[in-house]
């Protein structure tokens, strides 16, 4: 019969409108569909039916732990009373050397007798330039950058708003395991791991067991690699 | 190997002979046909008095009858311009035959193959184009991607961007003494132009654009009947239905279309030469930008390229985790190229919002492995970057995918089927529209479902097997009428193809997991251990997409790399499908063939 494929197509779309309302009489004893984080998560997961929209900015999606957004300078905890913490950075320059659009400057710190320091005097990210890869923290050798989460950056003046100098892009290492707690821990575990890798490769140098201790520092590296495993 | 045990390969892949081809050309050609010695280097050079002659014979009687990829080469040490030919074989797959044609860089003349393969057209264009290479006997040579106001030929290594700092990356400015400067404050707009001698900026715009159109000749007495005027229209690039900035000079007389000229390079931006300036790490996150709808593809065909010439090896996991991706990106990208399908034959949206509820729940997986939705810059030389995560969306990652894939993605394809297969305008305006036979669909080098749907049955992971796929069960979606119905159908094919492999993969990804991820160590400057060449090709969801790298010894950049990508190439076969049928009609045929803007402008 002709017409009967458009018939068809009406059906499924029938059946999409029912399902809307379905999930809102479903939900209406149990706080609503909408501004419920409970509905939310279940409407976002491979089981949601009916209506998926997500009412930004009202409603946000939860970001993932790996999640990369322009990154930050990881610094420590400041102390009571003070404003900025040590920074991780050591202005070793890995992070700008790898990345690809060139958008990190380091201005490498110096120490009175002309040698260099290793912390940063300076340090811009054009954000502008940056493409969010997320290569720069994926090989930090110190964990010292990590892309941020915030993505909500929008701002009046590209020209002076958008190169992020060492004070705007520092963030202490507690906000860093507010956002990403897994991971976070998990580059905790891989530090020790090196530092205690590194210890026994010291002690036993004498004692004819390099192998094991090359071994050792082998896997510290992987798990350095797998530091992004969250 | 994990202790699962792999399958043996499921078809018996027939090697076609590349040595006796060669052979056989250098006994007819002994003047003209040598091997290519240059160490890391394959093929042969052809003299250029020849190429036509050694192209006709591979295309009639040695079996090669497909051109994959025409790209120029700079050897500016040696003061030449090379032209370096990729061609396939369609009935016996296997490695392409790579041949070559190196002239004289001051007066680079090289006879155009379209009489051969019409698919040359637009590739020599872009040689010319980037390399001022010169193709004579070519119809319409004209640049392509940059616009008739150009100086200069920007792929020669001789040629400097507006905005040049260094040939290569890292640039010094950047570490330890880094002043921050804003490169278009250094160059601003105005100054950061330049013209070939002799072009004025005003004025002349109206007669380029002329000779844009100019490709387009016809005469009034062809027609028969009611003596209609015959137009040229202009349509894009600002319209919905091209998919980004795409236009398209178009000659019609009445309604029926006459001539159709392709324009594009509105979203040029030298992909190669920035290639070319970055290291090798650098470009993964940039091969993320050229077909921004699967970008998981582009990835894996630029690593399979570079380490074919670094001879890496890849750990087991990591393929699994490979393939997984690549065929998510797949069906995500099939859903979004049949969404606009029927968006164009004016089912409005509601098909189109239906597919994006699922390409969410694949993006989400992309989200939490990758770190980002679309631009997932994943893969890595010797696998790839993270392993799975714990859990996508609050859910275990294994849970999620069992039930996205074995549920959720084989219902939305059947929804589809009942939602569009059978609707009565769907067939009307497809089936017959737009044809392409098999003949044209291999001379024009169109790719992936485009060609499938015309009768050929050539698919990369089966034809030039890669990664994992030969250990897998599937099979090769193919199509017989070449119309837009056709290609509808093909890709709902080619998805539940897909399905069927990501359930197969699904028990290895379990088996393997916690299994090393990446062979080798990290590194974030690599350099090349042996210098030559490699043409990386994988099934991408559009067609061929391949990475054709040189690279010298000890190099940390590629001194060449050209990306062979297959919106770009499949446009050539544009005008040929649409000759004869109604402007409205051309809407769909090209929402047929699914280019990305991204990837055809590069």
């Amino acid at each position: 019969m002709y017409g009967l494929g458009i018939l068809k197509g009406m059906a499924v779309t029938l059946k999409h409108f029912v399902n809307s309302y379905v999930d809102d009489i479903f939900w209406s004893s149990r706080g609503g569909r909408y501004y419920n984080d409970e509905a939310l998560a279940v409407r976002q997961s491979p089981q949601g039916k009916g209506v998926i929209t997500v009412f930004y900015p009202e409603e946000k999606l939860a970001v993932p732990e790996r999640f990369r957004f322009v990154p930050f300078l990881v610094t420590d905890d400041p102390a009571p009373g003070e404003r900025w913490g040590h920074d991780w950075c050591t202005s070793c320059g890995i992070c700008a050397k790898v990345c690809p659009p060139q958008c990190i400057w380091i201005k490498r710190g110096k120490q009175p007798n002309g040698r260099p320091k290793p912390e940063p005097e300076e340090f811009y990210i054009d954000i502008d330039i940056c493409m969010n890869c997320g290569l720069c923290a994926e090989f930090c050798p110190f964990d010292a950058i990590k892309m941020d989460h915030d993505y909500e950056l929008a701002s009046y003046n590209r020209t002076t708003a958008h190169i992020h100098d060492k004070e705007r892009l520092s963030k202490p290492i507690s906000y860093w395991r507010e956002i990403a707690p897994k991971k976070a821990a998990a580059e905790a575990a891989a530090r020790q791991f090196v530092e205690e890798a590194k210890a026994k490769k010291k002690d036993k140098k004498g004692e004819g067991e390099e192998r094991e201790a090359r071994l050792a520092e082998a896997m510290a590296r992987q798990l350095v690699y797998k530091g992004g495993l969250y | 190997m994990s202790e699962m045990t792999l399958e043996a390969p499921a078809v018996g892949v027939q090697e076609y002979s590349a040595t006796a081809v060669i052979a056989t050309l250098k006994e007819r050609y002994p003047e003209h046909v040598s091997d290519d010695g240059r160490e890391g280097y394959e093929g042969i050079i052809v003299h250029p008095d020849k190429i036509v002659e050694v192209a006709r014979d591979l295309q009639s009687e040695l079996g090669y009858n497909y051109l994959a990829s025409l790209t120029g080469v700079d050897l500016i040490e040696e003061n030449k311009l090379e032209v370096v030919y990729h061609t396939a074989s369609i009935q016996h797959g296997g490695d392409p035959l790579v041949l070559k044609v190196q002239v004289d860089r001051d007066n680079p003349v090289v006879p155009s193959l379209v009489p051969v393969w019409p698919g040359a057209d637009f590739q020599e264009r872009e040689a010319y184009d980037m390399y001022g290479i010169h193709f004579a006997g070519h119809p319409d040579l004209r640049r392509i991607l940059t616009w008739e106001g150009f100086h200069g030929y920007p792929l020669r290594k001789d040629w400097r961007e507006p905005f040049y700092e260094e040939d290569v990356k890292p640039f010094g400015s950047r570490w330890p003494g880094g002043e921050v400067f804003r490169a278009e404050e250094r160059n601003p707009y105005g100054k950061n132009v330049q013209y070939p001698p002799g072009w004025v900026p005003e004025g002349s715009e109206h007669e380029a654009e002329t000779e844009a159109y100019g490709g387009i000749t016809y005469t009034r007495e062809q027609s028969s009947g009611i003596k209609t005027e015959k137009i040229t229209i202009n349509m894009g690039p600002q319209h919905p239905s091209t998919h980004g900035v795409f236009r398209m000079a178009i000659t019609v007389d009445g309604e029926t279309i006459v001539g159709l000229k392709p324009v594009m390079g509105y979203l040029h931006r030298n992909h190669e030469k920035i290639g070319e300036r970055n290291t090798f790490i650098q470009n993964i996150p940039y091969t993320d930008r050229l077909d921004y709808i699967s970008s998981m593809s582009n990835n894996h065909g630029y690593v399979l390229a570079v380490e074919k010439l670094m001879g890496q090896s890849v750990p087991e996991r990591a393929e699994w985790i490979r393939i997984l991706m690549v065929e998510l990106t797949r069906i995500v990208n099939h859903l979004w190229a049949l969404g606009f399908l029927l968006n164009d034959l004016g089912a409005l949206q509601t098909p189109m919002l239906y597919y994006y509820i699922e390409r969410e729940l694949i993006l989400d997986l992309f989200e939490a492995t990758a770190g980002s939705r679309m631009m997932c810059n994943y893969m890595r030389f010797g696998g790839v970057a993270y392993d799975l995560p714990d859990d996508v969306r609050g859910q275990p990652t294994m849970k999620f995918l069992h039930d996205i894939i074995h549920d959720r993605l084989p219902r939305v394809i059947e929804q589809g089927d009942q939602l569009m297969t059978g609707n009565e305008i769907v067939r009307s305006r497809g089936i017959g529209v737009g044809y392409l036979s098999p003949e044209d669909a291999i001379a024009y080098s169109t790719a992936g479902p485009v060609l499938r749907a015309s009768g050929v049955p050539y698919d990369i992971r089966k034809a030039n097997p890669y990664s994992y796929y030969p250990h897998l069960k599937f099979d090769v979606a193919v199509r017989y009428n070449g119309d837009i119905y056709d290609r509808f159908l093909i890709r709902i094919d080619e998805m539940q193809q897909s399905l069927r492999i990501l359930q197969q993969v699904l028990p290895y990804l379990k088996e393997t997991e916690g299994a090393p991820i990446n062979d080798g160590k990290p590194q974030y400057a690599i350099r090349m251990p042996r210098g030559g060449e490699a043409y990386g090709r994988v099934e991408n969801p559009k067609g061929e997409l391949g990475y054709y790298i040189t690279a010298k010894r000890r190099d940390a950049n590629p001194s060449r790399y050209h990306v062979r990508a297959p919106s770009f190439i499949n446009l050539t076969a544009l005008e040929k499908m649409s000759l004869g049928h109604k402007v409205a009609d051309v809407v769909a045929i090209l929402g047929s063939i699914d280019i990305v803007l991204g990837e055809v402008d590069r």
